[in-house]
């Protein structure tokens, strides 16, 4: 016994069981989905087995091994270059006719398999009986029943595997292709003679895939020889030999022949079953799939799945918030101390990095029930037909049925959000299709973007409060899909397309283990992947707002207020007891005692709670807590007064200083480099800066707006402070704002997850660039155009919706370009 | 005749399928195979796309696909 590592590779349809397979074997907890191709990732796990250990390799489900898909090319690629040490073929023994044609596919590729009749509880329930000895003899292969949702067969398989890897190949039966073999010789021949490919790979293999006239092995071809055009050419010639000898194009003789070799198999020694398969599921479809009722029940599955992620989600975080909230306090404690004026840069980059990654966690609720709410809509059976109701609709904008999910994800209505958007877009099997969807999905309504909407409406479109929301919750959709349309006519043209044809698999009651298990494990790659790089942008964000920071002179000025207003403070409380205790050091302490003091009472609650609260905070200082709260003293009411006066004009300064860092800094020079132009879209500086920041996350912009229009008095809401602070904005600009916002780039968590799921960065940029582009010119025309007709921005939000619904209808009628011919 | 033009609830043997490459390939893989009966369950509620059984499995694909596949229509 050798002591080499084996290692297995699980193949199979999808929805056979591989997964569960892989999950018995390793036990490791892998997704279990029932939707065809979920796991386009390989997966990989391990076991030891008396003493060895094997690595199983849990391949995406496929149908055939051609290069036209993805999941056909990493299952094939695998096989070829990786060289397991053999393939477990998994197969659905209630329908073992079917899952034969791969099972033959996979037998030409001469690599040693066992081949696994999974999902005997459901054959035996259907009456389906399998002579294994016979189709093993057949075959050459070991064959090992299993039932692996309740465990059985799992000994005999892990005991066939070791037996295999022991064994090495042996001969097993090669299906006769007839007429065409001896095309397939000629072919075998010239490889032997012109190449060395036979040396790497299976020669009838090879000649097989060139009759086919698959890309990825002329490819290999092309890569191995010199000579490889001139052999290429030759197999192109038989290839157009053959179809007009046999009036049948090769590639769909071989199909056939695999077919009839299946037949064959299953007259010998399948006794076939009563026909029940599949009933419950249709009558089930006899609804869900039904003309009026399917759309109606989608909606309602839409419905649920926000209200339960976004509504309930938005509700827990009420729970999560205050732990978040600890972090941040912890890192106060943690952190220098604040002067009078002076904020230690340390401590502003640690709350900074703390706020910003606080921001996103704080999702980590409604991702998880979204995240759990798809894996059951997954598992479930459901996602094809959603995608099988809607493709009609899709398919007019160059989308795919299976768009539904991220669009529903990222917010078709108000409120979802573009990361688990575009993570979602990974199983849309069509290419260009795929790259349209994730392109539009940062313009819809995530819910960061809320924030604005909500700000800009109360103080700008006041009167008409419901239809402005209804106006920005669906102008976004009517913007995507002719962006979408025109994107595949255009740029996305020459991306590949594939068919649609897709299984509709029977549905299934989905699992309590595998649902939570996804949904954490999704959670988890957000955390990771999302979250690191967010933080590591933060501070970058963070230098940009922070530096230069004030020059010399102001400083002096600054300090000299400073001066001033303690100097004035101590003059108004001279001569009271208290004027010994509030000197140098002391005075700072009593501003944190302050703000701790204001900041606790404002989360206690009750009148019990209050008392226990004052009663903590006397003992820890009862002098400052006279100045606190000083009841019916009189020399601890001027005290107090005073104090109050103190406190108000530091925090005054700080803001004048927060706001003459950000105006300073680069990201403020950033804001009124590009004024010239924003200027046509009715957008100065500060609303630049402030667009600049929601690059970081949406909900930025409003917090720095905040930030920039400083409030009068106390308490002042932002709506007020903007409404003072622009006096010349009009609601033609808070439209052009809106809408703007609608056309953003994707924020840096999505940008990420673009990456992630184009596989380019090149994707990233441009997804990021062009609706910057768009969304300047939207903006100029609107703002331009208004004031010249002189609209409000009622009228020209009017004007744009019937435009923006007009352009909607008209792509929508575009006659689509014949894909075949 | 071809297999876009069947209503739900028709049955029919496919008789050759005439397209190729990626397409060809796809319905063959699907097993929409020459000589195999088929029976078209529904279309879906805008029309398009269109749903088959064959064999006991069901496969949805849309009518300009269809259009690809010969079939000769029969009951039953
Ligand atoms: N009745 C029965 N169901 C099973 C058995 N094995 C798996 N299943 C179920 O079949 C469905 C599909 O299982 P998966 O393991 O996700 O299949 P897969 O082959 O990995 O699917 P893809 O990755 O999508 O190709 C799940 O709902 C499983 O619970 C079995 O032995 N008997
Ligand atoms: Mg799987």
């Amino acid at each position: 016994m050798t002591n080499k590592k084996i290692l297995v590779a699980l193949a199979g349809q999808p929805n056979c069981g591989k997964s569960t397979v892989f999950n018995a074997l390793t036990g490791a907890s892998q997704h279990v989905a029932n939707y065809p191709g979920v796991t386009v990732e390989k997966m990989s796990g391990s076991y030891r087995y008396n003493g060895r250990t094997v690595e199983v390799v849990d391949l995406p489900g496929t149908y055939s091994l051609t290069s036209y898909s993805p999941e056909e090319r990493v299952s094939r690629d695998f096989i070829l270059h990786e060289k397991p040490s053999l393939v477990v073929n998994v197969t659905d023994a209630s329908n073992l006719k079917r899952s034969l044609y791969l099972t033959f596919q996979l037998l030409e590729m001469e690599i040693p398999l066992v081949l696994n009749l999974n999902m005997t509880d459901m054959a035996e329930q259907v009456g389906v009986v399998i002579d294994t000895e016979g189709i093993a003899e057949h075959l050459g292969v070991a064959v090992v029943p299993t039932s692996m949702k309740n465990g059985q067969g799992k000994k005999a398989l892990f005991n066939a595997v070791a037996a295999a890897a022991e064994g090495g190949r042996k001969a097993a039966v090669r299906i006769d292709y007839g007429v065409m073999e001896p095309f397939l010789r000629d072919i075998e021949k010239r490889l032997a003679d012109e190449t060395t490919m036979p040396a790497f790979y299976p020669a009838r293999w090879v000649a097989i895939k060139l009759m086919e006239g698959d890309g990825e092995t002329r490819n290999l071809v092309r890569a191995d020889s010199p000579r490889a055009e001139h052999l290429l050419r030759f197999t192109e010639r038989l290839r157009g030999d053959f179809e007009s000898r046999f009036n049948e194009a090769p590639e769909l003789f071989i199909a056939h022949r695999r077919y009839r070799e299946a037949d064959d198999i299953e007259r010998r020694y399948i006794t076939p079953g009563r026909q029940a398969v599949g009933t419950l599921s249709d009558r089930i479809d006899r609804v869900v799939c039904h003309r009026l009722l399917g759309p109606i029940i989608l909606v309602g599955v839409i419905w649920i799945l926000y209200y339960l992620s976004i509504v309930q989600g938005y509700h827990i975080t009420n729970y999560t918030w205050p732990l978040l909230a600890k972090i941040r306090s912890l890192a106060e404690a943690v952190t220098p101390q604040p002067g009078f004026i002076e904020i230690p840069m340390l401590r502003a980059l640690v709350l900074w990095f703390v706020d910003s990654v606080n921001a996103l966690l704080n999702y980590i609720p409604i991702l998880f029930i979204l995240f759990g709410l798809i894996a059951i809509l997954e598992d479930s059976g459901y996602m094809p037909r959603m995608a099988f109701i809607m493709d009609r609709f899709f398919s007019r904008y160059g989308l795919h049925g299976q768009s539904t999910l991220p669009m529903v994800l990222g917010g078709i209505y108000v409120g979802g959000c573009a990361v688990p958007g575009v993570m979602a877009c990974k199983g849309i099997p069509d290419e260009r299709s795929r790259l349209a969807t994730i392109l539009i999905i940062p313009m819809l309504n995530c819910l960061a973007k809320v924030p604005l909407y909500v700000l800009l409406i109360n103080i700008y479109f006041a009167a008409h409060k419901a239809w402005a929301m209804f106006f920005i919750s669906t102008i976004s959709l009517l913007i995507a899909l002719p962006v979408s349309r025109i994107l595949t006519l255009t740029i996305l043209k020459d991306k590949e397309t594939a068919p649609f044809v897709m299984e509709m698999p029977p549905y299934h009651l989905p699992t309590m283990r595998g649902v939570l298990g996804r949904a954490t494990e999704r959670v988890w790659l957000f955390i990771r992947k999302i979250t690191t790089i967010v933080a590591a942008v933060a501070v970058v964000l963070f230098v940009l707002l922070q530096f230069p920071g004030i020059n010399d002179e102001r400083q002096v000025y600054y300090d000299a207020k400073k001066d001033k207003a303690i100097a004035d403070f101590l003059s108004q409380i001279e001569g009271t007891p208290f004027a010994d205790d509030l000197q140098g050091e002391n005075l700072m302490a009593m501003i944190l005692y302050w703000k701790e003091y204001k900041n606790a009472r404002m989360l206690t609650k009750g009148p019990e709670a209050m008392s226990t609260l004052n009663a903590t905070y006397k003992a820890r200082n009862p002098v400052f807590f006279r100045i606190v709260q000083p009841g019916k003293d009189k020399v601890a009411k001027q005290a107090n007064r005073a104090f109050k006066n103190l406190y108000r004009k530091r925090q005054d300064l700080l803001r004048e200083i927060r706001k003459e860092r950000i105006d300073n800094s680069f990201l403020g020079r950033l804001g009124r480099w590009p004024e010239p132009v924003t200027r046509f879209a009715g957008f100065n500086w500060r609303v630049n800066v402030a667009l600049l920041s929601a690059f970081a996350a949406k909900e930025s912009s409003v917090a720095t707006l905040g930030a920039l229009y400083e409030p009068e008095e106390e308490g002042e809401a932002l709506e007020a402070r903007m409404a003072r602070g622009e006096a010349g904005f009009t609601s033609l600009h808070a439209l052009t704002l809106m809408l703007f916002m609608v056309l953003y780039p994707p924020c840096l968590a999505t940008s990420i997850a673009v990456k992630l799921q184009t596989g380019s960065v090149k994707w990233m940029l441009f997804s990021m660039a062009y609706p910057m582009a768009l969304g300047l010119v939207v903006a100029v025309a609107v703002f331009s155009g208004g004031s010249a007709l002189g609209l409000t921005g009622l009228q020209a939000m009017i004007a744009f919706y019937g435009l923006a619904l007009a352009l909607t209808v008209a792509t929508g009628l575009l006659k689509e370009k014949e894909r075949y011919s | 005749m071809t297999l876009d033009e069947l209503k739900p609830g028709g049955w029919c043997q496919i008789k050759r399928i005439s397209v190729r490459d990626r397409l060809g390939q796809r319905l063959m893989d699907m097993g929409l195979c020459p000589g195999l009966h088929l029976r078209v369950v529904r279309n879906a509620p805008l029309e398009d796309p269109m749903e088959v059984e064959i064999e006991g499995r069901f496969i949805s694909l849309r009518h300009t696909e269809a259009r690809f596949v010969e079939v000769e229509g029969h009951d039953q």
